[in-house]
């Protein structure tokens, strides 16, 4: 079979791969530069049987998700920061909840309402810890057109694997850029579906755990009468209060499924670092300007290698701390004013961090790059 | 029909006794819900009971359908997307005034302009109980609550008033003193096909009534009752003549608005190449 390659854009191939892997709800709210995704999930959607819908803000479209994703879909919602942060509190439902869906966020420039057509990697943290209390999170950060493909079917799959979030971190620059994409056949790639229950309705507990430490889930109307809510909840659904030690258990079990597989969810791109002296840390676009950077460095003679986090939560921490003990300093190239720094010190033991920033709403490029590995030499 | 009685069929005994004040209308309002879905004989596997924050939010605990608790004010948006995901379930939102008028009140006009086929029955105490009785949208000038102390300035919304202009296609009003009205209109409300709102009208004795000496739950329901005037009634009444009455009834009733879920299997068909 002949190989299909197209141009497309980050968000096109974003929905793409949506669709590939199965999505069939989307609901949103337009915002900048992640609106791509609503116009071509209202275009394709209806063509399956599926379903978008254009909510009255992003609270309530992340709410539609949540509510469809109950009753059995698989669904997603676009947004870019000022839209992520009015997300939390219903995020942090799902999270509790252990609701299966997916978030692609295309990063723009700046706190507030920035610069929204311009790219930026201000929202590391965010990702992480916008939701309040203990909570779990899978964020991937592709670095291309084609890696979004890829990384959107498999951001799908975690989601209903973990029963959990999954964000799609890109930019305004990824988002909106065009380049050529390979598009898998459907053999090519297997496309996981959240696990169901078995048992007998009467006796159906939610969140009963069944050795896997991930519950199957029902929907709404298959026949399972279950229960939902964002409270502490016992394997009922049912709220309890005043009970330590379940309290205790709930958030150990949600922070547990991610901290529990790390090695299933976690990926990184090592680029050049068998033999590096100085290694650079980067996510996502700017980690190919990093890439063309140590090209020339090492055409200089300078031994420069990329560490490149797909998975930027869970952190990639292990195999960073074994890289690190081999080098004489870590650089952290990153479009923000330092985030991913702090959690590169965490594990980079004595070895010494220094950092590349830029927040300027354009990409770092290879010369300020090379700029900064010619002064670290 | 079974010979089960509904609370038998359609309560959680295992979670009782309720949460509840002695004397919240709460109660009254679910007692109406589950003999209205009695009625309608819908069965007991196809409804989701949808709800957001607050003492009325705690009722779909209570009762043996499916139940998604969600987050304060949001009911409506997660409701939406169960219905939209599977149109061929009966959604039903509990939800109190401030929830559904407040936090929630963006939601509410949109779920209303859209006509989803979604029944929200709105347990109107006229404060904040969950929170220990501070005014909401709802309550009514000059009253006391926990942060109106010296009179409540704001200027009420009138729930009904605020669904039609918006779009609902089914409004309806009662008390729980008038719990068998109450009863029809939740079974109305199912039966239409819609966006339908129940305001059902809600003594709160701990917090609101003793806040302005309106007396126990059995003072606060004769108070509804003694206040109640229906939709006829009310039409030849004064604006003055109605200051302080509670117009109880159906207000409207549109079968004719198309529905939004409805709507969009329209969409699916075009997009399929259809007509």
């Amino acid at each position: 079979m002949a190989e299909k390659f197209e141009i497309m854009t980050g968000n096109e191939a974003c929905t793409r791969a949506a669709m590939a892997a199965g999505m069939n709800f989307f609901a949103g709210y337009p915002i900048t530069p992640a609106t791509e995704i609503a116009e071509l999930s209202s275009e394709w959607l209806p063509k399956i049987g599926g379903k978008y819908m254009q909510m009255e803000d992003e609270l309530a479209a992340i709410a539609a998700v949540i509510g469809a994703s109950c009753a059995g879909a698989k669904a997603m919602t676009a947004t870019s920061g000022p839209g992520y942060s009015l997300m939390q509190e219903n995020l942090g439902y799902a999270m509790v909840a252990e609701v299966p869906l997916v978030v692609a966020y295309a990063m723009r420039q700046g706190p507030c309402q920035g610069v929204a057509t311009m790219p930026a990697q201000g929202d590391i943290m965010q990702v992480k810890w916008g939701v309040h209390g203990d909570h779990p999170v899978i964020a991937v950060a592709p670095d291309s057109v084609s890696e979004v493909y890829s990384e959107t079917i498999r951001a799908f799959n975690l989601a209903e694997k973990y029963r959990n979030p999954v964000f799609i971190l890109t930019d305004a620059m990824l988002a909106h850029m065009s380049e050529r994409v390979r598009i898998p056949d459907a053999s090519e790639y297997e496309v996981v579906n959240r696990k169901r229950p078995t048992v007998d309705p009467k006796d159906f507990k939610p969140y009963e755990d069944d050795g896997t430490g991930i519950p199957p889930m029902a929907s709404f109307g298959d026949g399972y009468r279950w229960y939902v809510s964002g409270l502490i909840h016992d394997e009922t659904g049912f709220p309890v209060a005043n009970n330590p030690q379940l309290t205790s258990n709930v958030v150990k079990h949600i922070c547990g499924k991610i901290d529990n597989n790390v090695a299933d969810i976690e990926k990184y791109e090592e680029y050049m670092t068998e033999d590096a002296e100085i290694l650079f840390v980067s996510i996502g676009l700017v980690s190919r300007s990093v890439k063309d950077a140590i090209q020339q460095a090492r055409r200089e003679g300078i031994k420069a290698g990329l560490f490149r986090p797909i998975t930027v939560w869970p952190f990639p921490e292990t195999r960073l701390a074994e890289l690190s003990k081999k080098v004489k300093k870590v650089v952290v190239c990153e479009m923000n004013e330092g985030q991913l720094y702090h959690v590169v010190r965490e594990s980079t033991g004595n070895t010494p961090v220094e950092q590349v920033t830029q927040n300027t709403g354009k990409i770092i490029t290879a010369d300020t790059v090379l700029a900064a590995i010619r002064e670290a030499e | 029909m079974s010979n089960e009685h509904v609370f038998d069929k359609y309560l959680r005994q295992d979670k009782l006794p309720h949460m509840w004040c002695p004397g919240c209308g709460n109660g009254i309002v679910i007692n109406a819900m589950i003999r209205a879905i009695e009625k309608t004989g819908i069965n007991q596997d196809d409804v989701v009971v949808v709800s957001g924050i607050g003492c009325s939010s705690r009722a779909n605990g209570y009762v043996d359908f499916c139940g998604l608790h969600t987050n304060h004010g949001r009911a409506l948006p997660y409701a939406t997307g169960v219905k939209m995901q599977n149109p061929n379930l009966k959604v039903i939102v509990v939800t109190g005034d401030g929830d559904c008028t407040s936090i929630g009140g963006n939601h509410f006009i949109h779920a209303c302009r859209r006509n989803i086929d979604i029944t929200t029955i709105v347990f109107n105490n006229n404060n904040y109980g969950m929170t220990g009785g501070q005014f909401s949208p709802t309550t009514p000038t000059n009253s006391k609550t926990k942060t109106t102390v010296y009179g409540n300035i704001d200027t009420p919304f009138d729930i009904c008033n605020l669904a039609q202009t918006a779009g609902a296609s089914y409004v309806a009003r009662s008390t729980v003193y008038h719990a068998t009205m109450l009863v029809n209109q939740i079974a109305e409300a199912i039966n239409h096909k819609g966006f339908s709102v129940v305001e059902a009208v809600c003594d709160c004795p701990t917090l609101f009534g003793r806040l302005n000496k309106i007396g126990a739950a059995p003072e606060m329901l004769l108070n509804f009752k003694d206040r109640a005037v229906t939709v006829a009634q009310s039409k030849k009444m004064t604006q003055e003549e109605l200051q302080g009455k509670i117009v109880i009834g159906k207000f409207l009733e549109d079968a004719e608005r198309p529905e939004y879920s409805d709507r969009y299997q329209d969409v699916i068909n075009i997009a399929k190449g259809g007509k």
